[in-house]
């Protein structure tokens, strides 16, 4: 375990190296946050509530949201598959740790970063703005607890698509594919109450709802007692189906595949 | 000429260069159609909860959409390939590009060409065709000219913003991300009715970065709406103009950004 958290620890320091990069990305967050709450306002000025969602709550909800996509990498990022595709997997296999567990280390170190430096400036730029939600003292607490299981939820699925470098070599197109699913049912370009209802029955019913929509929606206040325990039990029933799968794909990735180099 | 005969071979040797690892060209293939069908099941997401956007009906919207799509693609098809100048810069190869004789820009893009790219316009263009179809417009000669000569130039402007937008790699190698804001963002705000932005966004996307010229214009003059943002309808035949501004300031920020260019390697 310490040496995971040492992982995530080294991690967080490479990243936060590149500070240009942060101010890149916080700009780039912040003008689709501003382009997406004017959309979303436009239709409120027809009606006053979308699936229970007032204008203020769909406004919080895209500030949060573009503060969270970094947060839990839900951009094309090959870093695992990169070293499956050049062989330099076998090195990583041979070595006294575990891959996954290992991986899973480089995306919370990642995720701490982003957490404090890309998740809280679109948030204040846009409260400059817009008038926005912030949560009880209760909800921010249940919220970073969610955020944590998210995080675990997203690198289960990241795995999961890196791994098909075993047989594809380039993951790019799956890669790109999977988390353009995720990044439109998880709600990150509008939320799910925006959907039509069987769209939004499907996306719940997916791990996607567990890494965005779930979690802004308790930043919102809209689960406490029973209906809280309910989303933290969700996620890690997704966190612990989703690394299961991963766990059990590696196996038989390495058991099955002849991995390239000499 | 003979630089865009050398453009051409070079494109064909990425072409059956992609053709080699075809499962995973054609899940690129795929996912690039569908990045494009998430922008539209946004709109059908929002379309579902209310009938209009800023006065504006869903297939009028649907109108913007493919207007602004469709030279999306296009550009991002043939010059977008300019963003993986700062991944050059880092790695000391941009080099190469100012050894051949053959312009940077032009070299740049055809050896980062995919034609998987396609699945980029495709989409749009299916949407473009069925809200020319369905849409109210009052069709005559000028409306089939300025449909034309809109995609034409909304494939510059496009272009050019993603030029402009890399060169600041040439400053600053890790800030490739706020081009993203232009680019990405810029199809996003034009496929939407710019009433709804703003008023501050509004004058930027018309003044700064004159993207408001790419579908917003063109589609109120064809459905025959009166002062779009105050403005004559007539502003629409501007867009030409803009296009060839939009070159123009991108070729001299290019031409300034490579002079600016100091090589990694040793």
């Amino acid at each position: 375990m310490r040496l995971y958290v040492e992982v995530a620890r080294r991690t967080y320091a490479r990243i936060s190296t590149y500070r240009s990069a942060t101010v890149a990305g916080v700009f780039t967050n912040t003008v689709f946050g501003f382009l997406l709450a004017y959309i979303l306002l436009a239709v409120y000025r027809q009606r006053t509530d979308v699936g229970g969602f007032d204008a203020t709550d769909a406004v919080t909800f895209v500030f949060v949201a573009q503060g969270m996509l970094m947060v839990l990498g839900m951009f094309n990022d090959t870093e695992i598959a990169d070293r499956i595709a050049s062989g330099d997997v076998v090195v990583d296999l041979q070595r006294p740790y575990d891959h996954q567990a290992w991986w899973a280390g480089v995306s919370y170190g990642k995720a701490g970063y982003y957490a404090v430096f890309r998740g809280i400036p679109p948030f204040l730029v846009g409260a400059l703005v817009f008038h926005l939600r912030l949560p009880s003292v209760g909800d921010a607490a249940a919220f970073l607890v969610s955020v944590v299981l998210a995080v675990g939820v997203a690198f289960g699925w990241r795995y999961l698509l890196q791994l098909t470098a075993f047989w594809l070599l380039d993951v790019r197109g799956a890669n790109q594919l999977g988390w353009l699913a995720a990044q439109f049912l998880s709600g990150a370009f509008v939320p799910i109450v925006f959907f039509p209802d069987w769209l939004e029955v499907t996306a719940r019913a997916l791990p996607f709802a567990s890494m965005l929509q779930l979690p802004v929606e308790i930043w919102l206040g809209r689960h406490d007692g029973l209906s809280l325990v309910g989303v933290f039990a969700l996620q890690v029933g997704w966190v612990l189906a989703l690394v299961l799968a991963g766990r059990h794909v590696m196996g038989r990735a390495v058991r099955r595949v002849v991995v390239q180099g000499g | 000429m003979a630089s865009l005969s050398v453009w051409r071979r070079l494109v064909g040797a990425r072409v059956r260069a992609d053709w080699q690892y075809r499962t995973s060209f054609f899940l690129f293939l795929l996912s690039q159609t569908v990045v494009a069908c998430m922008d539209l099941a946004v709109v059908v997401s929002i379309f579902s909860q209310v009938d209009s956007l800023g006065g504006w009906s869903g297939v009028e919207v649907a109108l913007l959409f493919g207007l602004s799509g469709v030279p999306f693609g296009l550009a991002d098809m043939t010059i977008s390939q300019v963003e993986t100048a700062s991944r050059h810069i880092k790695a000391g190869t941009f080099d190469l590009f100012l050894l051949r004789p053959l312009p940077t820009l032009l070299h740049l893009s055809a050896t980062e060409f995919a034609l998987r790219r396609l699945g980029r316009v495709l989409q749009p263009l299916v949407v473009l065709l069925a809200a020319l179809v369905l849409a109210p417009i009052d069709w005559s000669l000028e409306t089939v000219v300025l449909l034309l000569t809109t995609l034409l130039s909304g494939t510059l402007v496009f272009g050019s913003v993603w030029v402009v937008t890399s060169s600041i790699s040439f400053w600053t190698v890790e800030s490739q991300e706020v081009a993203n804001a232009f680019t990405y963002g810029g199809s996003l705000a034009t496929g939407y009715p710019i009433d709804v932005l703003g008023t501050w966004l509004r004058r930027i996307l018309t003044f700064l970065v004159p993207l408001a010229f790419v579908a917003y214009f063109p589609a109120a003059r064809m459905l025959g709406r009166d002062e779009p943002l105050g403005q004559p309808s007539a502003i629409a035949w501007a867009t030409p103009l803009v296009a060839v501004a939009s070159v123009l300031v991108a070729r001299a920020v290019w031409s300034l950004a490579v002079r600016h260019h100091r090589s990694t390697g040793s």
